[in-house]
């Protein structure tokens, strides 16, 4: 058996491939996960929680279910996520566990039943080994809004992983486990992907069922994927997608098989360039790009052209106005889901005497900064007399912006190749006084969301020192094909020396004296 | 578009039904009428004869089987409950009698 640092190290391929040959076993691997998320979570506080005997049980449940198919011969019909570590953002109910969705006001709530996501988890025989940090309700693009602390970069661990997902990004780019899910709303898989250095996808909305989720937008709300490269991230969005009847917007349309069948090949994965069209949209080259960003972007897509793609430089006139719409249409959303967090059938009770002042109370205290001002943009857009102007004149650009997509696609444009994030990975605190330009970190994902469209970042490569992602979007149901594309472009840079480059602080990570976050935050702040 | 006033920002918040102290609503006051500010820019668009998009990927009708399923068990249903009452949650009197 390999030792347990490099075993941490494989691709969740490749540890399935190790587990079928009956060369390590799940427990083995779980065990080495758990040590590893276990010594770094000081530094990093990727996870809010950490169930080591419950991912232990589940290793060894996957054990014996390694061992009685290949006992019947059936291991090749076995899921490949069997025996698999996997983490899960905090706001996925597991049954029994917590969901706090980063927020004081569900504390100590328990999930009285399973994600549907988790039931497909189950079903593949994933470990799940934890829940992962992220920012309160999914409202931040840095993980610093988590009431629970802030998560560090194990690229540097004075920067954020991005957000909201920034836990799941963190644990996967740190060797913690090879898979994560997440939940992107505006960005929110994607954004931390590019600024970790890992693959996230974000999949068409209604791909994957968001029963057992915590709510945060619901036209814009999907699950997606983590993973240190396209297979496995692919591997990871199939064991979890399909229709679902308990989240009637989840779709019948099929989940392709292609997502379990990327080539290992590099040659036959570049193969798929040929012949198709990309379109670059000139304006996602927004004010306020890092000039490395946009030279690593540049870059990857002239490695594409020369492989064999045709780029296009292409028009999504109303992109400018995304940003607005998104943040009328969400905080609304938001305003309405979030009603139930009134301290009346779970979490906290705060306050006392009438049914009023306990709503009041439970929900001053149970909120932090963002979502309050999330709460009072959303209500304030749907209150009387501002309706119009705000919710439905959003609702309406909506429709040019998603007609800007279409028109695109009815054009014969296979997919669009842009960055994913305007910048690196920011210091603590840098967007934190002034909300709009965190806001702006999400200027080139948001509009996906709200074209309900699926979207990819696959790192391409570094800038002073920091991962760069690249995105792809595509037509609706088209995840198999953007794999395809991220797992081309990774054939394409296989030997590139950013390639072989681990994330920087590791070592720091596993340092017990390295601050936490918080501590570094507070720091930086006095 | 609109300026929100201390007063406006304090019907909202109470709307929203969150409880603020003096120094979250000067804050807000003036973080909101910037986003605000943020959100002109769509005047510029003519959407008069644009119809609204509320979801993107529309299904219809989608029905399951008019037959009854199991629900929770009432005690997992309870088990979050700040206050709770035999099978109920215990709220206080939400309905007074008059004088």
């Amino acid at each position: 058996m390999a030792g347990a640092t490099d075993l941490t190290r494989l691709h969740a391929h490749e540890q399935a491939a190790l587990l079928r040959a009956g060369e390590v076993s799940s427990r083995e691997l779980t065990e080495a996960q758990l040590v590893a998320a276990e010594r770094d979570n000081r530094a990093l506080n990727a996870w809010l929680t950490i169930d080591r005997e419950r991912a232990l049980d589940e290793a060894d449940a996957a054990d014996a279910r390694i061992a009685a198919s290949r006992a019947w011969g059936t291991l090749d019909e076995t899921h490949p996520l069997l025996g698999i570590c996997v983490g899960l953002k905090d706001l996925i109910s597991v049954q029994g566990g917590q969901a706090t969705a980063g927020s004081r006001i569900l504390e100590g709530y328990r999930s009285p039943y399973d994600a549907h996501i988790t039931e497909r988890l189950r079903d593949a025989g994933a470990v799940i080994l934890g829940k992962t940090n992220m920012d309160e309700f999914a409202m931040g693009s840095s993980t610093e809004h988590s009431a629970f602390g802030p998560t560090a970069n194990p690229w540097a661990l004075d920067r954020v992983p991005g957000g909201s997902s920034g836990g799941s990004a963190s644990a996967v780019a740190a060797f913690h486990v090879p898979l994560a899910l997440g939940t992107d709303t505006g960005g929110s898989i994607r954004q931390p992907a590019a600024l970790t250095g890992t693959v996230g996808m974000k999949p068409t909305y209604g791909r994957v069922s968001r029963y057992g989720i915590v709510a945060f937008a619901s036209s814009l709300d999907q699950i997606g994927p983590f993973g240190r490269d396209a297979r496995d991230a692919a591997a990871l969005l199939h064991a979890v997608a399909g229709r679902d009847d308990r989240d009637s917007t989840s779709s019948p349309a099929p989940v392709p098989d292609e997502l379990l069948s990327l080539p290992a090949d590099d040659d036959q994965a570049i193969s798929a360039l040929r012949g198709k069209r990309l379109g670059l949209p000139r304006e996602y080259f927004v004010a306020g790009m890092e000039p490395g960003v946009e030279a690593r972007v540049r870059e990857a897509v002239a490695a594409l052209e020369a492989a064999g793609a045709t780029v296009e430089e292409v028009s999504l006139p109303h992109t400018e106005y995304g940003l607005a719409t998104y943040y009328i249409v969400a905080p609304a959303e938001a305003s309405a889901n979030l009603a139930r967090y009134d301290g009346i059938r779970y979490g906290p009770r705060l306050g006392d005497g009438d049914v009023l002042s306990i709503y009041l109370a439970t929900r001053g205290h149970g909120f932090g900064a963002e979502v309050k001002r999330r709460l009072m943009l959303g209500t304030y857009a749907l209150s009387a007399g501002y309706y119009d102007a705000y919710y439905l004149k959003a609702q309406k650009v909506r429709t040019l912006i998603k007609g800007d997509f279409d028109a695109l696609f009815a054009q014969g444009i296979d997919a669009l190749v842009a960055p994913t994030s305007p910048t690196v990975a920011f210091r603590f605190g840098a967007r934190m006084a002034d909300p709009v330009s965190m806001y702006l970190s999400d200027a080139c994902t948001l509009p996906v969301n709200v074209a309900g469209l699926p979207g990819i970042s696959v790192p391409c490569g570094l800038s002073e020192g920091l991962p760069v992602g690249l995105q792809f979007i595509g037509a609706p149901w088209s995840e198999a094909e953007l794999f395809a594309l991220g797992r081309a472009y990774e054939g394409l840079t296989a030997d590139a020396e950013w390639r072989a480059l681990e994330p920087a602080e590791l070592a720091a990570a596993a340092d017990p004296a390295t601050p936490a976050p918080l501590e570094r935050v507070a720091a930086g702040a006095a | 578009m609109a300026t929100l006033s201390r007063s406006d920002v304090e019907h909202v918040a109470h709307l929203a039904r969150l409880g603020l102290t003096e120094d979250e609503l000067t804050l807000l006051e003036g973080q909101l009428n910037h986003i605000l500010d943020q959100y002109a820019i769509l005047t510029r668009l003519d959407t008069e004869h644009i119809p609204p998009t509320a979801q993107t990927i529309e299904l219809e009708n989608i029905l399951r089987d008019d037959v009854a399923e199991p629900s929770l068990p009432v005690d997992a249903v309870l088990a979050n409950a700040p206050a709770r009452e035999g099978d109920f949650f215990l709220v206080p009197p939400i309905l007074t009698e008059r004088d």
